[in-house]
This record gives structure tokens, C-alpha cells and sequence, in this order.
């Protein structure tokens, strides 16, 4: 293949990654009430009832007070929530209308698709989680203890469930299908995973059985970039979300290329 | 002549073990106005979806303009155009930026994908709605989003699959002349439908599948000789009293103004029209009581069907 024709297939796959991104973006702010707000005034709540009503009677944790404590983990928590839920549901959404076809009849690789598609989910995850950030600040003050660890770990942690959501689309049949995962799984995991509470306030087995919580290494290891407190390891828990990115995105583009849910 | 579209050997098995094709062959030419027909069931929707790869294929081998579809799909893709024959766009987005967003998958920059869009849109009677978002269209008007849609990234083979079902016949008739515009710039276009008097008015070639097999592949001229007996309604001026005995001409009295001829090739109407002119019998108007193409596809399954039975 000559060196022009690799160069406009490039710029094709870039034009293309742009067009999907743009609609991603375009999506979920068209539908702001139902996308940004929601996590918004849901944080609000957290922050006033177990922040500011309930943290006090529990005093400091980790060194910290409450409040602090709980701001990292509750940003983390609206970032996997957003992330996962703007793939599933824009992408079971093409599939539901069909139109899922324009994408598969049009030469873009499978590779753009899905970097479109997460690219989509990150950047709502970002963006609640900015959102849920500067709200935060009407609460506490943060301090940023390690700013490349913060922003490595959001930016896998986004990515990690928007494959993931990528995933339960593919596999959905229904608008049901879509819901069960972020209810029976995601929910679960997540408050279980450290968001509340340090595991050094759990028995020493239910600590290792919360070790095997993906949430809690990721909410620690976010934790660890903005008060520099952590109940694991970062270098494992970092380590961890980069195989798991692999993995995961591996088994995307696998789904892809056969069509699974697409295809006939 | 380059070919646009080659299928050798083309056989799909899905997953519940119903064979839809049966190792089909196929070719059209490029610039060619080719009528994919068949009835229900009969593999055109299945052969469509290969073409455009919502569909994959069990075997055999397809190529748009050179372009193999398991060696060079991206290529291939680009020279194709779908129009599928249900809705496929999100029903929330507006006209103007479906379109926008359909070029931006084929690499297209957006200064010149919305461009296109407005000239597209424009000619197909669009552009005012450009701002409504597809759902609020009617049906006629997403069937011309379909189209717009399609040709958007400029496309050498256009595939229509019933384009004009559902749509009145003033609109139909437009999107007909349409059509034969693209076609007359190069497009080369290969159009399935259920109105057969659509693929005799287009089309120069045609196939026909049926039970996965191709029935016919051939001029529309050439298949069209094949039809050895029309069958004509005459409108009389006056009353009939009885049914007139015409020799050679099997005659039925459809009401006191209208005869029912069936007429053989080789007898043509000349001595028709004289062996009434002997009885007296004034003949208004002549028309086909089915369209030809209709009566040959008839019996074309029919036959096929018959074929299945023994």
C-alpha cells in the first residue's frame, strides 16, 4: 500500500473518530436535564447528608475530615456512573433505532467506532465529574496531593466503564438489559468500594474481600491523587486499571469485527 | 465494460439453518439501471445486506468495481450507497446533520460534507426541513432523507431497496425522474421494488430471484419477448348483448362496455381489430389489464413454485 493511500485513509479515520465525538458531545448536552443535571443534584445531597449532616457525628477518617474524605470517592462514583451509562445507552440506543447501520455500512474501522464511542463516555464522565468537583468546593476545600496520578486514574477509570458499557450494549436486547448491570453490579461495587468508608474499618477478611472490588482500587488510587491517603497500593491498583483498559478493549473489538447484536 | 457488482457463487445459512441463497451469480454492469426482483422471502433483502455487510455472507465472493468484500471492504464501501428498504436514522437528530454526520463516517471534511448536504437536500426537496429532526418528517420525506443520506459521500453503485414504498404517486413519480437522473450522470443503480411497472420504466436489466436462486437474469427488452400472451381490456362504445366469437382470440365479457382478450404474440391486434370491425363492434380504448413485466414475474414464481411442488 503506498504511503498516499495510508495517509488518506488516516485522515478519513480522523474525520470520522471527529464526526462520532462530535455527535457523542452533541448528545449529551442536547439532553442536559436528563445528563448533567441529574448527577449534579444528586452529589448535592450526598454532600449535604453524609458530608455535612452525618460527617460530623463520624468525625475525621484517614486524617481527614468527613467530608474530604468522601469528595474523591463521590466524584469518582458520578464518572464511572456517567461514563458507563452515556456508552450503553447511546450505543443500545443506534442499536434500537437501527441506525447503528449508517456506522456499519460506512468504511470506519472498527477501531474508530469504539474510540469514538468511548471517547463519547469519558468526556461525559469528565464532564459530571468537573461538575460535581466545582460543586464540591461549595462544601470543602481540596487540594490536589499528586495531580498526574488524579488525572491517569480518572481518565482509566472513565475509560474502563465506558468499554464496559460498550460491552452490556452489544449484548442488550432490551432497554431492561441496560439497566441491570448499572443496578445489580455497578451500584453495589461501588458503594462497596470505598467510597464511604476506609476498609482498614472492616475485619481483616472482608478487607481482603473488598481487594477484589475493582471500585475500591480505583476510588483509592483517586483518592491517593487529591489527599495522598490510599487503602491500596497505587502502583498495583494503576497497573490493574491498565490491563483491565487492555482487556476490555480487546473484547470490544473483538465484538465489533464479528458484529455480534449487529450483524446477521 | 468495467462491472460494478460481481457475486459468484454467493450462499448464506443463518443461524436457525434456513438457506435465504443457494449460490447465486450475478453481475451489472456499470451504469446500468439493474431491477433486483423477487417475492417475499425470495433472498433480495439477504443479497442487499451482503452487498452492504449487515449481513455476512456464508460463502462465495463479492465485488463492487474491483473491490473484493472480504479482502477490501473499506474500499468497497466507499463506492456503495444503501438505501435500505425500513427507517435507519436516529429519530431525534435533524435532517440537516444526519446527512452532515453520514459524510463525516466516510472521511469527509465537514466544509464539503454540508455542502453536499444542502445540494442533496435541495434536489430532493429537503432543504426547508433541514432543521426538523427526522422523526416530525413524513414518510415520503424519510424515504428522500434515506436517499439523500446515501449519496452524501457520492457513491458509483446506488442500491435501492423499495425506495417508493409507501409513497403517492405524484412524489414517486419524481423521485423517478430522480433516479434516472443519477443514473444518466454515471450512477450506475440496481433498484428492488414490488411496483413492477417501476423496474419496466427504469430499468435495462434485470434479475430475478426466487427460493435463493436467480430465476432470471436478463434485458428487460429480452425477458419482456418472452411474454408470448397480453392480456387487453377494450372499452365499446355501446352495449354488448353477447360476447362476440373471435377466432383465435380467447374472449371473456367483463361488463356491457368492456371485453377481456387474451392475445397471442404471433396474432398481434391488427386481426383482432378486424374481426370486430366485421362484427360491428366499436372499440374505444385499449389498455393492458396487468402490467406485462407483472404478468412474466407471475408466472415466472409460478413455474418455480410448481418446480418446488414435484
Amino acid at each position: 500500500m503506498s504511503t498516499e493511500y495510508l495517509n488518506s485513509e488516516l485522515a478519513a479515520n480522523l474525520v470520522a473518530l471527529r464526526t462520532i465525538v462530535y455527535r457523542e458531545v452533541r448528545r449529551f448536552t442536547r439532553i442536559w436535564p436528563q445528563t448533567l443535571l441529574p448527577p449534579a443534584i444528586t452529589m448535592v445531597l450526598y454532600f449535604v447528608i453524609f458530608g455535612n449532616l452525618i460527617g460530623r457525628q463520624i468525625g475525621d477518617m484517614g486524617g481527614f475530615t468527613y467530608m474530604e474524605y468522601i469528595v474523591p470517592g463521590l466524584i469518582m462514583m458520578s464518572v464511572i456512573t456517567n461514563s458507563y451509562g452515556n456508552v450503553v445507552s447511546s450505543f443500545f440506543g443506534s442499536k434500537f433505532q437501527r441506525s447503528i447501520e449508517e456506522l456499519m455500512v460506512s468504511p470506519v474501522s472498527p477501531h474508530i467506532i469504539l474510540v469514538g464511542y468511548v471517547t463519547g463516555g469519558v468526556l461525559r464522565g469528565l464532564a459530571v465529574g468537573l461538575i460535581v468537583t466545582l460543586l464540591s468546593l461549595f462544601f470543602t476545600h481540596l487540594q490536589v496531593h499528586h495531580l498526574g496520578v488524579t488525572v491517569l486514574v480518572v481518565l482509566l477509570t472513565a475509560t474502563i466503564f465506558s468499554l464496559g458499557g460498550f460491552i452490556n450494549a452489544v449484548f442488550a436486547r432490551n432497554f431492561d438489559d441496560i439497566s441491570i448491570i448499572p443496578t445489580f453490579v455497578l451500584t453495589p461495587l461501588t458503594y462497596l468500594g470505598g467510597v464511604f468508608y476506609s476498609i482498614t474499618l472492616l475485619p481483616p477478611f472482608w478487607q481482603s474481600v473488598s481487594m477484589a472490588n475493582p471500585v475500591l482500587h480505583m476510588v483509592n488510587a483517586f483518592r491517593y491523587g487529591i489527599l495522598g491517603v490510599s487503602d491500596i497500593r497505587i502502583g498495583v491498583a494503576i497497573g490493574f486499571m491498565l490491563v483491565a483498559t487492555a482487556v476490555l478493549y480487546a473484547a470490544c473489538i473483538h465484538l465489533l469485527v464479528s458484529g455480534r447484536g449487529m450483524r446477521q | 465494460m468495467t462491472t460494478a457488482l460481481s457475486i459468484r457463487q454467493l450462499t448464506k445459512t443463518y443461524g436457525n439453518g434456513f438457506q435465504a441463497l443457494h449460490g447465486i451469480d450475478l453481475d451489472v454492469a456499470e451504469g446500468d439501471f439493474f431491477a433486483l426482483l423477487g417475492p417475499n422471502g425470495a433472498g433480495k433483502s439477504t443479497t442487499i445486506g451482503i452487498l452492504s455487510t449487515l449481513v455476512t455472507k456464508s460463502s462465495g465472493t463479492v465485488s463492487v468495481f474491483g473491490h473484493d468484500l472480504d479482502t477490501q471492504p473499506s474500499a468497497l464501501k466507499r463506492c456503495l450507497g444503501v438505501v435500505p428498504q425500513e427507517f435507519n436514522f436516529n429519530q431525534f437528530e435533524k435532517v440537516f446533520d444526519i446527512v452532515v454526520t453520514q459524510a463525516g463516517y466516510y472521511g469527509i471534511p465537514a466544509r464539503i460534507a454540508r455542502e453536499r448536504a444542502e445540494q442533496y437536500l435541495t434536489q430532493l426537496g429537503l432543504w426547508d426541513k433541514r432543521d426538523t429532526p427526522s422523526r416530525e418528517l413524513s414518510g415520503g420525506m424519510k424515504r428522500r432523507l434515506m436517499i439523500a443520506r446515501a449519496l452524501v459521500h457520492q457513491p458509483r453503485l446506488l442500491i435501492l431497496d423499495e425506495p417508493t414504498a409507501g409513497v403517492d404517486i405524484e412524489l414517486r413519480r419524481s423521485m423517478w425522474s430522480f433516479l434516472t437522473e443519477l443514473n444518466e450522470q454515471g450512477i450506475t443503480i440496481i433498484l428492488t421494488t414490488h411496483y413492477l411497472e417501476e423496474a419496466e420504466q427504469l430499468c435495462r436489466n434485470i434479475g430475478i430471484i426466487d427460493h435463493g436462486r436467480i430465476a432470471e437474469n436478463t434485458s428487460m427488452k429480452a425477458l419482456l419477448k418472452k411474454l408470448h400472451v397480453e392480456t387487453f381490456l377494450l372499452d365499446i362504445k355501446g352495449s354488448l348483448q353477447a360476447v362476440p366469437q373471435l377466432l383465435g382470440y380467447p374472449v371473456v365479457r367483463v361488463d356491457d362496455h368492456t371485453l377481456e382478450v387474451q392475445v397471442d404474440k404471433n396474432m398481434g391486434v391488427t386481426e383482432l381489430f378486424r374481426q370486430l370491425a366485421q362484427q360491428q363492434i366499436e372499440v374505444l380504448s385499449l389498455r393492458n389489464k396487468t402490467n406485462r413485466l407483472e404478468e412474466l414475474f407471475v408466472s415466472l414464481v409460478e413455474k418455480n413454485l410448481a418446480k418446488g411442488a414435484v
